[in-house]
């Protein structure tokens, strides 16, 4: 073969320098024409978020202030109204699902990768967990009302904001399996086997090698998989989460409201002035959001860094 | 490789911070709930300055219909007793009564009467008496496009002849439902199925078993798509609740209903066909049981108050006479409902029906 093409190079000789070199310019061209292309697919994305917010900001500017933050919404004085305990109520919800997930979704990655034998039983649950992925939200909410909700009260307190969370982790656990399977799998062997070779134990090699290098891999789906969790509306809607309540959320078994289901509710009213409230509260979870993302990015990068 | 020119003392060393670092970062995760926490606390200690005496927790479910009205008791009656703590949910009547009937909640929020086949039955089995309270009136509005200039006014019959499932994939222009109407396409905007004023407008205008009506049509459970539809649309006709129009007069026409015009008089009389009363449902045992639910509902209901709350939420309020009798049923501790089987007041009018009710 290799002989094939120098002979065929020999027989052309000087015409087939030209010819490719005619192709070049086409090449470049494609070549041109591919990022131009890869570059309008990156600025759509950011187009759009910038004509959401510039929009949002300024239907919701009138309403954005330091006391909207501060006050509880009110339906008497809808222009003092606020955001505070929709604000709170969401930051629990953030936190208790990724106490409860991370470790969970760590867990089950870990053994689905290192432990689980190639089995038909693991391999159902390997395909069961793709598929959760993609369940639709509300199934996730209808699940949590029957188990957290009714079976569970006594633990969980009904529609406690324990209960929400839960749900929540639930929603999000298949996309954090998921990630740090992948991020584990992408550990090559001789990790594995060099912490082997000197003696440690499964546990440690785990502990101490797979678990910090499959971590910044990981975090970026935790990462995806939390923005999502505290964005969603449907699931805690069904599992009780309050659209006004008098006081805001201070434990894990107290009532909570929250920021997609404040919008929601602010956005579905006849006044104008709710309108402009749900702008200011889509800036607000915005800002929620981009902080607690920050957060996760910097996290990881340190872990990069090190690696 | 990459991970090769570490050597092990390289990795090892890595793992090591690695694993002080999860540590770290764990306890950040803690602390930010630990914060969050105190942030809370904060929050329910600012308004605690007042030094009311009634504590307790009062959970609320039910009509996201009726919740502004309930939702403007709870912060009025907040600003009083700082102490307790009331959630309002919006999930729906439906869900609201099944939690009710199940002794989740003390108050249950309707925007219609308590089904008197499906529901009233599980609250015996458990046990849950309830006092059924009037609060206010809704109505449907039934709206067109500003730039229609042909119609002024529908009849229950013609909007039947439009909405009924018969007319699905049929009644697609104007001039099939009244002949003087022009020969132009008919595009109707509805509220979704799952909507307590979807029940309510096929119960009242189809009137067949099932309650449904056409499905091609544009559907949205919230209200305010409609509002935009229709006035975007010079085709359409729709329907909503009565107060949506009011915040929308500018860009909507209304149409007159077998020659009324719903107006806050017709509603609050009945005289308007599409009109309904909103509801509350107080269990008697919390009553009794719950510190905070008496004083609440006291407040709820006073005369001084009620309708505030009813206007803040733009519904209609209710009558003086009827809610006189509203309150006299609470005072009275009457339970049970006013309603037949069929979802009508027993006697006729919902007045006669409390009166009677006695």
């Amino acid at each position: 073969m290799a002989q094939g093409s120098t002979k065929v190079e020999r027989q052309t000789g000087g015409a087939g320098g030209p010819d490719f070199k005619a192709s070049m310019a086409t090449r470049y061209g494609l070549d041109r024409a591919f990022t131009v292309l890869v570059t309008v697919a990156s600025l759509v994305g950011i187009a759009v978020l910038a004509v959401l917010l510039v929009d949002v900001i300024r239907d919701g500017s009138t309403m954005l202030s330091l006391e909207f933050l501060a006050s509880f919404p009110s339906q008497i004085f809808p222009e003092n109204g606020g955001i505070y305990p929709a604000l709170i109520g969401s930051v629990w919800l953030l936190g208790l699902t990724a106490l409860i997930s991370v470790p969970l979704g760590l867990g089950a990655a870990v053994y689905l990768e290192e432990y689980a034998e190639d089995k038909r039983i693991n391999r159902i649950i390997e395909i069961n967990i793709s598929n959760l992925a993609g369940v639709p939200s509300v199934i996730y909410g209808l699940l949590g009302l029957g188990i957290f909700v009714q079976l569970l009260a006594p633990v969980t307190g009904g529609g406690s904001v324990l209960t929400g969370a839960l749900t929540l982790s639930l929603l999000i656990l298949p996309v954090i399996i998921v990630a740090t399977r992948e991020a584990l799998r992408a550990i090559p062997g001789a990790i594995r086997e060099g912490g082997y070779a000197l003696g440690a134990t499964k546990w440690e090699v785990i502990w101490s090698h797979l678990l910090p290098m499959a971590l910044p891999g990981a975090l970026t789906g935790i990462i995806l998989a939390l923005s999502r969790a505290i964005g969603e509306a449907a699931p805690i809607l069904v599992v009780g989460v309050s659209l006004y309540q008098t006081y805001a959320t201070a434990g894990p078994f107290d009532g909570y409201m929250a920021l997609p289901t404040q919008i929601y509710d602010w956005i579905s009213r006849p006044q104008q002035i709710f309108q402009d409230s749900a702008a200011a509260g889509i800036v607000v979870a915005m800002a929620v959001l981009l902080l607690a993302n920050s957060f996760a990015i910097w996290l990881r990068n340190r872990y990069q860094q090190r690696s | 490789m990459a991970w090769n020119r570490d050597g092990e003392k390289g990795v090892y060393v890595l793992s090591r911070i690695a694993r002080s670092r999860l540590l770290t970062a764990m306890s950040v995760l803690a602390l930010s709930l630990v914060l969050a926490a105190c942030g809370g606390s904060a929050g329910g200690g600012e308004g605690g300055g007042g030094g009311g005496q009634i504590s307790g927790t009062i959970n609320i479910e039910g009509s996201s219909t009726v919740q502004p009205i309930t939702q403007a008791a709870a912060e009025l009656f907040r600003e009083e007793n700082p102490e307790a703590r009331i959630e309002v949910g919006g999930a729906g009547t439906s869900d609201g009564f099944e939690a009710f009937c199940q002794g989740d909640t003390q108050i249950s929020d309707a925007s219609r009467p308590i089904d008197v086949a499906e529901e009233v039955p599980v609250c015996e089995e458990n046990g849950v008496e309830f006092i059924e309270i009037p609060v206010a009136y809704d109505g449907i509005s039934i709206v067109v496009n500003k730039q229609n200039d042909w119609a002024t006014d529908v009849t229950s019959e013609e909007l039947k002849t439009m909405w009924e499932p018969a007319a699905e994939g049929k009644i697609t222009s104007w001039s099939q439902v009244r002949s003087d109407w022009p020969d132009r396409e008919l595009s109707l905007y509805g509220p979704g199925t799952e909507s307590g004023t979807y029940e309510f407008f096929n119960e009242f205008i189809v009137g067949n078993e099932e309650e449904v009506n056409r499905s091609d049509y544009e559907a949205s459970e919230d209200d305010n798509v409609l509002v935009q539809g229709v006035s975007g649309d010079e085709n359409a006709l729709g329907y909503f609740g009565y107060s949506y129009y009011v915040s929308n007069r500018d860009t909507l026409k209304l149409l007159s209903l077998d020659g009324v015009k719903p107006t806050e008089e017709t509603i609050r009389s009945g005289e308007y066909l599409l009109s309904r009363p909103l509801f509350i449902y107080v269990s008697t045992d919390a009553l009794k049981n719950n510190k905070a639910v008496k004083p609440f509902v006291d407040f709820y209901l006073s005369e001084q108050n009620l309708d505030r709350l009813v206007q803040a939420a733009k519904y209609v309020t209710l009558p003086s006479s009827l809610s006189q009798e509203s309150r006299a049923q609470y005072e009275d501790r009457t339970t049970g409902t006013v309603f037949t089987e069929a979802g009508e007041p027993k006697g006729g009018d919902l007045e006669t029906a409390l009166k009677q009710s006695k």
